[in-house]
């Protein structure tokens, strides 16, 4: 099982470093609608809630770009009858294909996370930082989680990039609303308070269960 | 097979629910504070308790589905969620009406319970356009069926979190279910409960029975005139078997 999802990790991330398909585009998207939401909300500077529902309704926009392109080499270039030929584990596609995403996602808020201090943040973010790390991590599994098995059921439709967006979205609700709580007081205009522990259980809640839920029901995505 | 017991069950249901708005309408008191419209109350939240069960029991069907290959399993499921889709817009409308009369707006965004509705619904509507837009039927299946077990289990966790997220907010000013209610409400309630409930176990046996009838006349019109006589079928998102 660790060698299998290694393999295909490897697999994943040599291809992404060789034709650079989906983190320039989904930071590149990340940069845009920052500068979107300036001119959308004619603010010079956010705080505060506005500035976590900012910040994350971008990031979960960026990471249905890349969940759209997660399957789509497999699908096209043969890669799931490859996988499903080899005599290995079924959810080692899952779980590789889930820190897959995660990398890119992470890839993405190195960038993204940054541009938002300078462009649109009002407070400063250096004291908000560890907590604003570890809520990013704990929503990144949930939204890899969730994309990834929305990504492999809409990858076989016909209207693959229609799909995505509609059947991630509503689930992910519970992340964007326990992630953008939990970053409010973190952006607070008189510097970060506290962060808020409970939204914190939340996320960790809702990754567990999902990412429970995800193993058992990857393999029925694959059969053929 | 599927006919069996349907007109016993469908004249139960027919009584209870006749016997329900009797009470709700001559029995049980208006509400001190919001009057008549409060009656609402017994048409809305039984609805949306049924329709959150037949959501959560598509999806255990559709785990029977997956663990046992049985086509008939996601007829089943597909029948729940079709009923339940059905039932949550009238959770919605019926809601929105009562938000109007006792609020005055149409949408209010401290009702965690409405609000949940509103996403589980959204998720939901995408059921029907995913079973539609996968051509292989053994695979429509299988997806529909991942899907519904994801869902179902969605279901509870975005109660929670979302009630979570109002009850931090704002201070609850008032309590929709349970123990609040003086005990004649709480009977009416109760009858109107169980009516709801019977009228969705009728409709998804009706609905059941319905399918397989069309099946079979299928099936027999196939062996009467040969397979290239009959039209083929339609690509659609209803199961067939």
């Amino acid at each position: 099982m660790r060698h299998a999802v290694g393999a295909l990790l490897r697999k994943d991330l040599a291809l992404e470093l060789r034709t650079r398909e989906s983190i320039p585009a989904m930071a590149l998207f990340s940069l845009t609608t920052f500068v979107i939401f300036h001119f959308g909300l004619d603010r010079r500077s956010v705080e505060g809630d506005l500035a976590s529902g900012v910040l994350w309704v971008t990031l979960l926009f960026a990471a249905i770009l890349g969940v759209n392109r997660l399957f789509v080499a497999e699908a096209e270039q043969g890669g799931f009858d490859g996988f499903l030929l080899a005599p290995v584990d079924r959810t080692a596609l899952f779980v590789a294909k889930a820190l897959a995403l995660l990398a890119f996602l992470l890839c993405v808020e190195v960038v993204a996370v940054p541009a938002f201090a300078v462009l649109l943040l009002g407070p400063a973010p250096g004291p908000a930082l560890p907590g604003l790390v570890a809520v990013l991590l704990l929503a990144d599994v949930g939204i890899c989680v969730i994309g990834t098995l929305v990504a492999a059921i809409a990858i076989r439709t016909r209207a693959r990039d229609l799909i995505v967006p509609l059947l991630a979205l509503p689930l992910l609700v519970p992340v964007v609303l326990a992630a953008a709580q939990a970053t409010a007081p973190l952006f607070a205009q008189g510097g970060a308070e506290a962060l808020p522990l409970r939204w914190i259980a939340t996320l960790a809640l809702y990754d567990g269960i999902f990412g429970a839920i995800a193993f058992a029901v990857f393999d029925f995505l694959l059969e053929d | 097979m599927y006919g069996k017991g349907l007109r016993p069950l469908a004249i139960t249901t027919a009584l209870v629910l006749t016997g329900a708005f009797a009470l709700v309408f001559f029995w049980a008191p208006n509400d001190a504070d919001q009057g008549l419209i409060q009656k609402i109350f017994y048409v809305h939240v039984p609805m949306g308790i049924v329709a959150l069960g037949g959501f959560v029991a598509a999806g255990i069907m559709a785990v029977q589905h997956l663990r046992t290959g049985d086509a008939r399993w996601d007829l089943r499921s597909y029948v729940a969620i079709h009923l339940s889709i059905v039932l949550a817009v009238g959770v919605l409308i019926t809601g929105m009406i009562w938000a109007k009369a006792s609020w005055g707006a149409w949408w209010v965004w401290e009702e965690p319970m409405l609000v949940s509705f509103l996403v589980v619904f959204l998720l939901y509507a995408t059921y029907q356009p995913l079973r539609f837009s996968i051509e292989d039927r053994e695979r429509q299946a299988r997806y529909a069926s991942v899907f519904a077990v994801l869902a179902g289990a969605f279901v509870p966790i975005n109660f929670a979190a979302i009630r979570m997220a109002e009850a931090y907010i704002h201070p609850r000013t008032f309590a929709t279910t349970g123990g609040g209610l003086p005990g004649d409400m709480l009977i009416t309630f109760l009858v109107a409960l169980a009516g709801m409930t019977l009228l969705f176990a009728t409709l998804w046996k009706y609905e059941l029975a319905s399918k397989h009838a069309t099946f079979q006349v299928r099936a027999l019109r196939r062996r009467l005139l040969g397979e290239d006589e009959l039209a083929p079928v339609r690509r659609s998102a209803a199961p067939t078997l």
